[in-house]
């Protein structure tokens, strides 16, 4: 018999206490000496566990999860490539690890090596002239972008006119969130039939009151913008700054430069192409390079290469838009993705997109058979099926997802882009085998065969997990989002 | 390297079944004029051990390793069980991404909705959200929230907030709608406060201990931010939580910080861990990602993510944050790490904090030229007012092996002779006593 899972805090008791403190070596004082005052806690309800348990108890739960190392992740638009352990190794090396942001630039100049290091690596990479490394993720980036692009309008003397940020119908849902987070409003633009951009809708969203257009290339659906350089000309004609969302960029990484498409400011989420690890839902880095007329607005403070080849930070910089960070970003996740792009060098990245785009557009013509393909251009580092297919008997791409969980595999992305129904979006990465994408094609195969023959086992997916369908309406009807105290 | 494992057979037969002869024919939608000849020219590749050797070095250029630190202003250097290095560094959790499909994440999941319990518990508060980047961007968070709640602008920055949280501030809002209120004393002053704000306040935000290490009164901040209609923000040190009465039980509507002191390394400063715990009228304006308790279809226990509403991959430009990556493998750390000290090893943490940090305050009230510059209570942390630049005395800490403190005047010229000096559980008798040499050193070189 299984042992049910238990949380923490119904583990344990009383009288059991995990690993033990040194005991004061100054002379105490009694607490209400030292802290006057001070009203102190009754009680902290915690719980009270051996060593071994709590070792236990979350080596338990570990195995419960899917992960990168175990088995293929697919899961479109996040580059759930393999993380390299010498990363972790180096990043976790007692010089950078115990360096304290504060302690000022002599004593750091190491961190502030590598941080300019990767700022030019990823400057080199994007074809853009300078990068700061202090958003901690794309989300932050994006915001940190917007600012930027604020904060050149103000200088220009329209930051009251520009108001309106226009993002296309595909777009990532922290788009339109970083637009509004950063003042301005939203214009969507509907996609064109074959998914792109449609330069008609752009043309007549673009005006005077434009601030930025915010496009992502590849877009959503796996599709390079064809006509990407028209969008940047039309954009510019109108005065506005043209943004792009960086998060595949690892279908270009080493072959095109997006800041040579015309982009004045792009955020690079390191733990997608930069294959620093994804950490259960982070922490990745968001770092956002930026065309020469936005750098004067980067955030403070902007390390610095001096003469003597010293690495100051420099915090006079007057028409900065200020900090985003507390300190220094993700600073150990960017070590990750030094380690990571020096490894490579030129031809290895290079190879990246390569073998990303190969494996996306292998599979893509493999799954065409057996499932929708709504946009039947090669695809990029990823592309999108439709479900819809499946409708006729029953069933949805979420079963297909769940079903999916049985073949030790993750699901892909799934209902999203928006704009195509019963989406499943896929991404391989180049990281995966031949020998992986064909266990991947023929677990999706065997599961169009099973909607035809038997619905009923992809409703009740999936039958070899720890745990079966979770009940989201219940959870989110009265949610309970803490332990009680047994 | 690239990590790529293809065979020039699987290449033929993939371009085969693509219908290519050539893999560029899949990059017909690329205009040819930005295709690169070259790939960008960085240096590489490197093997592990070149790899190895360079990062190695460079890491050494950082003196922290070999100096004992004092430093604190925000960032602290606490024990880190071995434990939680061992299970945080995991495959199963570190290679995993955000629980998307919850079947197969009930353990990043599970860990999540612990780390929600004890900082609800820790704060005082009734939820918290799963983490957000840092203590600055998760203040920021809560100043939105408030002014989404009331309907008003104006934030009110109650005495001596850490000053990049402020900076941060100012960044996200408009600096116009930020009112910094500061006072001599170190400590928020409520007249002057009452003065201040008034009824466009959306907010007031105080920070506890505050930077100086300084401990506010947070039921009269708690009140006067009431008496205006305005929420009560407390940014909160995790640790003093374990050992002063947490503000959510005395009228804070929203507890927010940085809780890297929870197992996580100091890195430079990154990555963190934000936290924001709220109270329950406030749950659906929390920003970030929320997991909550349900069943599977055999009535087995399980977790979800759940008010996905408020996020912005369903609700876009009205979502309540932009946030999507958060801190996640921090949260687990900080997790590990309360579990394993548990009720009596955090509160033991916190209070030998106070213990060394006043036998170390005592200590260098003792050695002439220096006085303590305040006189509020502290916790770990207070500010020594030098007889020398403070800079001085840090660069003294190198023959004692210490770094003694850090240089307020990096952050203001008139506090250049202010040392803020943290002393946490870590540090030993002896230690303290190279800082204290290293201060009569640095004093009588005057």
């Amino acid at each position: 018999m299984i042992m049910p899972r238990r949380l923490l805090i119904e583990q344990g008791g009383a009288g059991h206490r995990g690993p033990a403190l040194p005991a004061c070596d100054v002379p105490k004082r009694p607490l209400a000496e030292l802290l006057p005052g001070v009203a102190l806690r009754a009680e902290l309800v915690f719980p009270q566990v051996s060593e071994p348990e709590v070792v236990r108890h979350f080596t338990e739960l570990s195995t419960l999860n899917h992960h990168v190392d175990r088995g293929f992740y697919p899961l479109g638009s996040c580059t759930m490539k393999h993380n390299p352990k010498i990363d972790e190794e180096l990043a976790g090396l007692a010089g950078f690890a115990k360096a304290h942001p504060l302690a000022g630039d002599d004593a750091t100049q190491g961190c502030l090596r590598a941080m300019v290091e990767v700022q030019r690596l990823l400057a080199d990479i994007t074809g853009f002239a300078a990068v700061t490394t202090q958003p901690a993720a794309g989300a932050h980036g994006e915001m940190t972008g917007l600012l930027l692009i604020r904060a050149y309008h103000r200088s220009r003397g329209e930051g009251e006119q520009r108001r309106r940020v226009i993002v296309p119908d595909s777009a990532h849902g922290t788009n339109p969130a970083s637009a509004s987070l950063a003042g301005y409003e939203t214009v969507v633009i509907p996609s064109g039939a074959d998914a792109t951009v449609d330069l008609e809708a752009l043309a007549k969203a673009l005006d005077d009151r434009t601030a930025a257009v915010m496009l992502t290339v590849p877009n959503t659906v796996g599709l390079f913008e064809p006509r990407v350089l028209e969008v940047a000309r039309l954009a510019h004609a109108a005065g506005a700054q043209c943004y792009m969302d960086g998060a595949n960029l690892n279908a270009l990484v080493g072959r095109v430069r997006p800041g040579d498409l015309g982009f004045d400011v792009m955020h690079i989420n390191v733990h997608k192409t930069f294959s620093t690890p994804h950490g259960g839902g982070g922490p990745g880095a968001g770092p956002v390079a930026v065309a020469k007329h936005l750098e004067p607005f980067l955030p403070v403070p902007v390390a610095v290469v001096q003469q003597d080849g010293r690495v100051r930070l420099d915090w006079d910089r007057p028409r900065s838009i200020g900090r985003v960070h507390s300190f220094n970003g993700n600073f150990s996740v960017l070590l990750r993705a030094l380690a990571y792009m020096l490894t490579l060098g030129p031809e290895g990245l290079a190879e990246v997109s390569r073998v990303a785009i190969l494996n996306a557009n292998y599979l893509m013509r493999r799954l065409a058979k057996s499932y929708d393909l709504p946009n039947p251009q090669h695809c990029m580092h990823e592309f999108v099926l439709s479900g819809r297919g499946l409708r006729r008997y029953g069933v949805k791409t979420l079963d297909v997802a769940k079903r999916l969980l049985d073949f030790g595999v993750h699901a892909p992305t799934v209902y999203f882009p928006l704009i195509v129904e019963e989406a499943l979006m896929i991404e391989p990465t180049e990281t995966e085998t031949f020998d992986r994408l064909e266990h991947f094609a023929s677990a999706m195969e065997r599961i169009a065969a099973e909607a035809a023959e038997d619905a009923e086992l992809l409703h009740q997916a999936p039958h070899t997990t720890p745990v079966g369908r979770l009940d989201e309406a219940r959870a989110s009807r009265e949610p309970r989002l803490r332990w009680s105290v047994p | 390297m690239s990590f790529v494992g293809l065979t020039r057979d699987e290449e033929q037969r993939m371009l085969k079944e693509i219908g290519v002869a050539r893999f560029e024919e899949l990059l017909a939608a690329v205009p040819q004029e930005v295709l690169l000849e070259h790939p960008p020219r960085i240096p590489g590749p490197l093997s592990e051990i070149e790899l190895r050797r360079l990062l190695g070095n460079w890491s050494r250029e950082n003196h922290a390793a070999e100096l004992v630190s004092f430093q604190g202003g925000g960032i602290y250097d606490h024990w880190i069980p071995a434990a939680v290095d061992a299970l945080a560094s995991r495959s199963e959790f570190v290679t995993a991404y955000t629980p998307y499909q919850p079947e197969v994440a009930q353990g990043t999941l599970t860990a999540i909705f612990e780390f929600q319990s004890m900082m609800a518990e820790l704060t005082g508060c009734d939820v918290a959200n799963a983490s957000m980047y840092d203590g600055a961007t998760a203040t920021v968070e809560a100043a939105l929230l408030a002014r989404r709640q009331t309907g008003r602008k104006r934030v009110v920055v109650a005495g001596m907030v850490h000053p990049h949280t402020v900076a941060v501030l100012r960044t996200y809002l408009d600096a116009a709608e930020v009112t910094v209120v500061e006072d001599s004393s170190g400590l928020a002053a409520v007249a002057d406060l009452r003065a201040a704000a008034g009824p466009d306040t959306a907010c007031m935000i105080y920070q506890q201990p505050n930077f100086f290490g300084l401990l506010e009164d947070s039921v009269a901040l708690h009140a006067l931010a009431h008496d205006m209609g305005a929420l009560a923000v407390a940014v909160c040190d995790p640790i003093a939580l374990a050992l002063i009465e947490p503000p959510g039980r005395t009228g804070a509507d929203l507890v927010v910080g940085e809780a890297q002191c929870l197992g996580n390394p100091m890195s430079f400063g990154g990555p963190l861990l934000g936290y924001f715990a709220a109270k329950q009228a406030l749950l659906r304006g929390l920003p970030g990602r929320l997991v909550a308790e349900t069943v599977d279809r055999q009535g087995r226990r399980g977790f979800v993510l759940t008010l996905q509403t408020r996020e912005q991959h369903i609700r876009r430009e009205k979502a309540t944050s932009n946030i999507c990556t958060n801190q996640g493998l921090m949260a687990l750390r900080a997790t590990i790490h309360m579990g394993l000290l548990g009720r009596l090893g955090l509160r033991e943490v916190a209070e030998l904090c106070v213990q060394k940090s006043h036998h170390a305050a005592r200590f260098a009230a003792a050695i002439p030229g220096y006085a303590l510059e305040f006189e509020a209570p502290f916790f770990r942390e207070f500010v020594l007012r030098c007889p020398v630049e403070a800079r001085r005395v840090v660069e003294a800490g190198t023959e004692f092996g210490v770094s003694p403190g850090i240089n307020l005047g990096r952050f203001r010229p008139e506090w250049r002779d202010l040392l803020l000096v943290a002393v946490t559980e870590l540090r030993n008798a002896d230690e303290i006593d190279r800082w204290a040499r290293t201060l009569q050193k640095a004093g009588g070189a005057r």
